[in-house]
C-alpha cells in the first residue's frame, strides 16, 4: 500500500495492448504484492487437507514445497474432476476463443494483464487438459495448443486462479456459457491437492469449522456482540430488544454472515435486521453454532463447501425450526441457491417457508426451506406491514451494487430494489452495463479480500468504482448499498481510493433507519449515530 | 441429472437428419441421365465448341451470347476453330437440340438447375 | 502466436496440393473420391457420438445456471422467464434463442477509455460485429450445406429447390450467384482477419483457431471457383456424389476436374476434424450447464449422483469445545 500510485496515475497507466511475447512463455509475476499469502500449515492440518512439504514458504520462492510426484497428483485429480463435472468437460472442449469474454473481466479491465482475460485464464488449465487428456493434444503437442504441466504452469495457476473472484460476469457473454468461476473452482481444488491454498481463505474456513464462523467468534462473544448492538438500538430508539440464541422451538432460524456481527458497516445491517424482526414480532432465534452465512469452502473445494454448509441444516433440525431466513451475503447465497439442498439436503425439518406476518408462501424455496432477507422484507412491504419514514435516509443519495453471486447465481435483482425504493427517497441506478446481470465485482470476492494484494484489488474494483463515480458526479450519490458482507468489507477502501465521499451500507441498515417502531422515541441520529437533521448535517460537512 | 434420454434422442435425431441422403435415396441408383441427340445433332457431330467444353460451360456461353446480342447487337459468334455461327437460342441451338425435354431438361433436372432461358424464349414444338 | 496461422495456412495449402496432385498426377480418383469421403463420414459419426456420449455420461452434480434476469420469487415481482428460467419451458426458450440467434454474443460490448474532462474514465460500448459475422457465417454455412443436397438426392426435394431460388435471388452472371456462398466466404475471411488484426484476439488465437477457418475458406474458394470460374461437369459430379449417397460408389467416366477433388477433400477433412476439435461447440452448446438448467434448485431438489458423506463438525463436538463458556453466557446447552 505504501507505493500505491495516485488513482489518476493508476488509471492512466492501464494498457490493454497485449505484449509481443506469447502468453505460453511469459512467467507469472510472483513478486511480493502480487500474490496472496499461502495458507498456514495449521489451518490445512486442522481441516485434514494436504500440506506443503515445508512449514513456511512464499510463492516468490524459486522452488515450491510440493511432493516429488506432484504432476501425478494433479493429473489424477484432474481426471477425477473430469469424471465428476460435465461443466468442466464442456468448458474444456467447446471454447472457440472468440474473445467475447476478453474485456468483460474486471481484473483484465483494471490490470490489462492478458492472462486476466477469462479465455486465457481458462486456457491455463485447458492447455494442460489438451496435453494430458486429448488425442489431438498428445499428437500435435505445442501446435495443438497443448502444454505439459511444468512448475511454471503450476505457478501460473496459483497466480491467476487467485486473481479470479468467481464473479461469473464472463459467463453472461460467452456464447457457450463457459463460466470461468467453475474453471477457477476446479483449478483451486487441484492446487489444494498440493497444499497450495491461500491463508485468507483457509483461515476463515478453519475458524468456521471450529467455532461456527469465519472470524472465530466463540459463542459467548457472539452473544455479547449482538447484545452490544441492542444497547445501541436502545440508545437510538429507546426500545429494548432481547434476541434469543440457540432457542429450540423458534419458528425461524436467522443466519447471516459473521461480518455483520463483527465489522462496520455490516454491523448496522445487523441492527437493521434485529429491529425489523422486533417490529413485526417475528418468532426467530440466532445460532452461535451456525453463526456464519458465508462459506469459504466454496473457494476451496466442493467437499469443503459441503462440510461447512452442513451446519445450517443440522442446526435447523436440532432447534426444530420451520425454516431458515438468510441475511445479506453474496457467495453465501450462491451456496444456498445452487448447492445446499443438493449437498446437504433434503431438508429434513420444518415445512415450506411461510411468512408468518403476511401468510405468503415462498414456493421458490419449497425444497431448501431458506428465504433471502430481501425477499422477506419485500413481501412485508408489499403487504404494508412496515411503518416507514424514508426521510430519515435523506442524508443519503443511494445507489445499489448488485453483488455478483446473488445477481448471476440467483437472479436477485428486484427484491432489494423494492426495499430500497421504499426506505429511501433518493435512489439512482448506475449505468446499465454495470448493474444487474452485468454487474461488476468489488474486486475482492472469492477470498481475495486480503491486504497484501491491495493494489490488485483496487485495480480489479476499478470498473465498479468507475460506475459509482458516474452516479456520484451526476446525482451526488454518496451511499453505495449492497447485499453482501464481502462488499461491505471491500468497497469502503475501494471507494476511499477511487471515489472519496461515497460510503457503503447494507440494504437493511437503511431499513433500520427508516423503520418506525412501535413505542420508539423521537430519533435524532441514524444507526451510525450521525445526526438526522439537515442543519446538523451541513455543520458536519463543513 | 444426466438427461441421458434427451441426449441420446438428440444425437439420434441429428444422425437421422445427417443420414437424409442415405435413406431418401434408399434402394435406387441414380446414374447420370443419358442425353438424347436428335438426328440433326448426331449428324453435326460437334456443337459450336467441343462437347466437353459445351457440357461444362454452355451456360456461360449462352449468357455471353445474350449480352452480345442485347447490348452490342452482335449476332455472330466465332468459335475456337474459326467457324461462324448465328447467335440465337431458338434458331441455332434449338435447331439441332429441338428435343428440350430429352436433352436440356434431363440434365437440368438431374442437377437441379433452373435456367431462366425460357422465362423469355419460347421453345419450338417438340418433334419427336 | 504469430506462427499459429502460418502453420495452419501451410497445412491447408499442402493438403490442397496433395489432393490436387493425387488426382491430376497420380490418378487417385478412387482414393480421394470414394475412400476419403466414406472414411471421413465414419470418423465424424464415431467421433461425434463418442464425444457426446462421454459428455452425457459425465454427471451434472449441481444446478449452476448463469442467471441473467430476475428470479422467480414472489408472484408480484416480474419473473424473467427466458434469462432466468424456472422450468423446462423457459429453458427451451433460452436455449432456442441461444442456439438460433446467439443471444449471449448479441450482448457483446467493448471497453474503452475516455479522456474527456481530464480524469480518465471507462466506458462500455455495445458492439454488434462479432455477433453479426458469426450469425451470418453460421447461417450461410447451413444454407450452403442444405443447398448441396441437390448433389445427394434424386429427385431433388422441393425444399432444396425453394432454398436455391431464395438464395439465388441476385441474378448476376450465369449461373446465378448464390448469396450464401459469397457470405460464407466473406464472413470466414472477416473472422480470420479479426484474428490476425485485433491484438487481443490475435494474442489468444492458436493454430486450432486458424486451421478450421482456413479450411472453410478453402472449401468456399474451391466451390466458388467451380461454380463461376473454372467450371466442372456438374452432371458428372452428381453422378459421383449420388454413387456415394446410394452406397454404389463409382468414378464417372470422362473424369472431373481435380479442383473438385480438392473441394471434396477439404470437406472430408472438415467433417473428420469436427469431433476432435473446438468445432464440437456445435454439440457442446446444447449441453452447457450454465445455460440448459432451470434456476429452481431452491424449489426442487437437484440430486448429485456422487454426493458422499463428509466429515463435519457436529453440534455435539462444538458444545464439547465451548460448554463452560456457553453456560456462563447463559446460552442453552444440550448436556449439563
Amino acid at each position: 500500500m505504501v507505493d500505491t500510485p495516485k488513482p489518476e496515475e493508476l488509471i492512466e497507466n492501464i494498457d490493454h495492448t497485449p505484449p509481443e511475447e506469447p502468453w505460453e512463455d511469459t512467467p507469472p509475476d510472483l513478486s511480493p504484492g502480487n500474490f496472496c499469502y499461502p495458507t498456514k500449515k495449521k489451518n490445512l492440518e486442522y481441516l485434514g487437507l494436504p500440506t506443503p512439504t515445508t512449514d513456511e514458504w512464499s510463492p516468490s520462492d524459486e522452488e515450491w514445497p510440493i511432493p516429488e510426484n506432484w504432476q501425478q497428483i494433479i493429473h489424477e485429480g484432474f481426471k477425477d474432476l473430469l469424471g465428476k463435472y460435465r461443466s468442466l468437460r464442456i468448458f474444456m472442449d467447446t471454447c472457440v476463443r472468440c474473445g467475447a469474454c476478453a474485456d468483460k473481466c474486471h481484473f483484465f479491465i483494471g490490470t490489462g494483464d492478458p492472462k486476466n482475460m477469462p479465455v486465457l485464464r481458462a486456457e491455463l488449465l485447458r492447455s494442460v487438459y489438451r496435453n494430458d487428456f486429448t488425442r489431438v493434444g498428445k499428437i500435435l503437442k505445442k501446435i495443438g495448443g497443448a502444454r505439459p504441466l511444468t512448475k511454471q504452469v503450476l505457478k501460473e495457476w496459483f497466480s491467476y486462479f487467485y486473481q479470479c473472484t468467481e464473479c461469473r460476469r464472463c459467463s453472461v457473454f460467452c456464447p457457450y456459457g463457459i463460466d470461468t468461476a467453475e474453471v477457477t473452482m476446479m483449478a483451486r481444488e487441484l492446487l489444494t491437492l498440493l497444499g497450495l491454498n491461500i491463508n485468507w481463505i483457509l483461515e476463515p474456513a478453519a475458524n468456521c469449522f471450529r467455532t461456527g464462523n469465519h472470524l472465530g467468534i466463540q459463542p459467548h462473544a457472539f452473544k455479547e456482540m449482538i447484545e452490544f448492538f441492542c444497547d445501541d438500538i436502545e440508545e437510538i430508539t429507546g426500545k429494548k430488544i432481547e434476541p434469543t440464541f440457540n432457542r429450540k422451538g423458534a419458528e425461524i432460524l436467522f443466519i447471516t454472515p459473521s461480518g455483520d456481527v463483527f465489522a462496520d458497516p455490516g454491523t448496522y445491517s445487523m441492527m437493521g435486521y434485529i429491529m425489523l424482526f422486533e417490529h413485526i414480532g417475528l418468532d426467530y432465534t440466532l445460532s452461535t453454532y451456525a453463526s456464519e452465512g458465508g462459506n469459504f469452502g466454496l473457494f476451496t473445494s466442493s467437499e469443503m463447501m459441503k462440510r461447512l454448509n452442513a451446519k445450517m441444516y443440522a442446526e435447523a433440525r436440532r432447534l426444530g425450526v420451520k425454516w431458515i431466513l438468510g441475511g445479506e451475503c453474496g457467495h453465501m447465497w450462491r451456496v444456498i441457491n445452487q448447492y445446499m439442498d443438493t449437498m446437504n439436503g433434503p431438508a429434513d425439518f420444518g415445512e415450506v417457508p411461510v411468512n408468518p406476518i403476511t401468510g405468503t408462501r415462498f414456493d421458490n424455496a419449497a425444497s431448501t426451506r431458506m428465504v433471502h432477507i430481501t425477499e422477506f422484507t419485500a413481501d412485508l412491504l408489499r403487504h404494508n406491514k412496515l411503518k416507514l419514514d424514508p426521510s430519515r435516509n435523506d442524508m443519503y443519495t443511494v445507489t445499489y451494487h448488485d453483488s455478483c453471486n446473488p445477481a448471476r447465481a440467483m437472479g436477485l435483482f428486484d427484491e432489494p430494489r423494492v426495499v430500497l425504493n421504499a426506505v429511501c427517497n433518493n435512489f439512482y441506478e448506475m449505468p446499465e452495463s454495470t448493474i444487474r446481470e452485468q454487474t461488476f465485482c468489488c474486486g475482492s470476492g472469492s477470498g481475495l479480500n486480503t491486504e497484501e494484494i491491495m493494489d490488485l484489488r483496487l485495480k480489479g474494483g476499478l470498473p465498479r468504482a468507475n460506475a459509482v463515480r458516474y452516479v456520484h458526479e451526476k446525482f451526488g450519490a454518496n451511499m453505495l448499498s449492497c447485499v453482501c458482507a464481502i462488499d461491505r468489507a471491500a468497497l469502503p477502501p475501494l471507494m476511499s481510493y477511487w471515489v472519496p465521499g461515497v460510503d457503503v451500507c447494507g440494504v437493511h441498515e437503511l431499513v433500520g433507519n427508516a423503520l418506525v417502531m412501535e413505542g420508539e422515541i423521537e430519533r435524532t441520529t441514524n444507526l451510525r449515530f450521525e445526526p438526522l437533521t439537515e442543519e446538523a448535517e451541513v455543520e458536519a460537512d463543513v | 441429472m444426466y438427461d441421458k434420454g434427451k441426449i441420446v434422442a438428440g444425437l439420434v435425431i441429428f444422425f437421422i437428419i445427417l443420414a437424409f441422403p442415405f435413406w431418401y435415396n434408399l434402394g435406387q441408383s441414380s446414374p447420370a441421365p443419358e442425353l438424347e441427340l436428335t438426328d440433326k445433332a448426331k449428324q453435326a457431330e460437334k456443337c459450336v465448341e467441343d462437347t466437353a467444353l459445351m457440357t461444362r460451360e454452355h451456360m456461360q456461353l449462352l449468357h455471353e451470347w445474350r449480352d452480345s446480342v442485347a447490348r452490342d447487337g452482335n449476332r455472330i459468334y466465332v468459335s475456337e476453330n474459326g467457324d461462324e455461327h448465328v447467335i440465337s437460342l431458338s434458331d441455332t441451338c434449338m435447331d439441332c437440340h429441338s428435343n428440350k425435354a430429352d436433352f436440356c431438361d434431363r440434365c437440368h433436372n438431374y442437377v437441379s438447375a433452373d435456367p431462366y432461358c425460357w422465362d423469355c424464349h419460347t421453345f419450338p414444338e417438340e418433334n419427336n | 502466436m504469430n506462427a499459429a496461422y502460418l502453420y495452419s495456412l501451410i497445412a491447408v495449402v499442402l493438403l490442397g496440393l496433395i489432393s490436387y496432385a493425387g488426382v491430376a498426377v497420380a490418378g487417385l480418383e478412387g482414393f480421394f473420391g470414394i475412400f476419403i469421403p466414406y472414411a471421413a463420414l465414419v470418423l465424424f459419426v464415431a467421433g461425434f457420438a463418442n464425444r457426446i456420449v462421454t459428455w452425457g455420461k459425465t454427471p451434472v452434480p449441481f444446478r449452476i445456471p448463469t442467471t441473467s434476469g430476475q428470479q422467480k420469487s414472489v408472484p408480484w415481482i416480474k419473473h424473467d422467464r427466458l434469462d432466468n428460467p424456472s422450468n423446462t419451458v423457459g429453458v427451451i426458450g433460452r436455449m432456442a434463442l441461444e442456439i438460433l440467434l446467439f443471444r449471449s454474443l448479441f450482448k457483446n460490448s467493448r471497453v474503452g477509455f475516455s479522456d474527456v474532462g481530464g480524469y480518465r474514465k471507462i466506458y462500455y460500448k455495445w458492439v454488434v460485429w462479432l455477433w453479426l459475422f458469426a450469425l451470418l457465417f453460421h447461417y450461410a454455412f447451413l444454407v450452403t450445406v442444405v443447398r448441396h443436397l441437390r448433389f445427394f438426392t434424386e429427385p431433388v426435394p422441393f425444399f432444396v429447390g425453394m432454398l436455391e431460388t431464395v438464395d439465388g435471388m441476385m441474378q448476376v452472371g450465369a449461373p446465378g450467384v448464390y448469396l450464401s456462398g459469397v457470405v460464407l466466404f466473406g464472413m470466414a475471411m472477416l473472422l480470420l482477419l479479426r484474428r490476425i488484426v485485433l491484438p487481443k484476439v490475435k494474442y489468444i488465437s492458436i493454430a486450432a483457431d486458424y486451421f478450421p477457418l482456413l479450411l472453410i475458406i478453402g472449401i468456399a474458394v474451391t466451390g466458388i471457383l467451380m461454380r463461376y470460374f473454372v467450371k466442372v461437369d456438374v452432371g458428372a459430379v452428381k453422378e459421383l456424389t449420388m454413387g456415394l449417397a446410394t452406397l454404389q460408389p463409382s468414378i464417372p467416366e470422362g473424369g472431373i476436374s481435380a479442383l473438385f477433388y480438392v473441394h471434396l477433400f477439404f470437406v472430408s477433412l472438415l467433417l473428420a476434424y469436427i469431433p476432435f476439435s473446438k468445432l464440437m461447440h456445435m454439440g457442446g452448446v446444447f449441453l452447457s450447464p450454465t445455460r440448459n438448467l432451470a434456476n429452481n434448485s431452491r424449489a426442487v431438489r437437484h440430486v448429485n449422483s456422487w454426493n458422499y458423506p463428509v466429515k463435519t463438525h457436529t453440534y455435539e463436538e462444538y458444545e464439547d469445545d465451548f460448554r463452560e463458556k456457553m453456560k456462563e453466557a447463559g446460552l442453552p446447552v444440550e448436556k449439563e
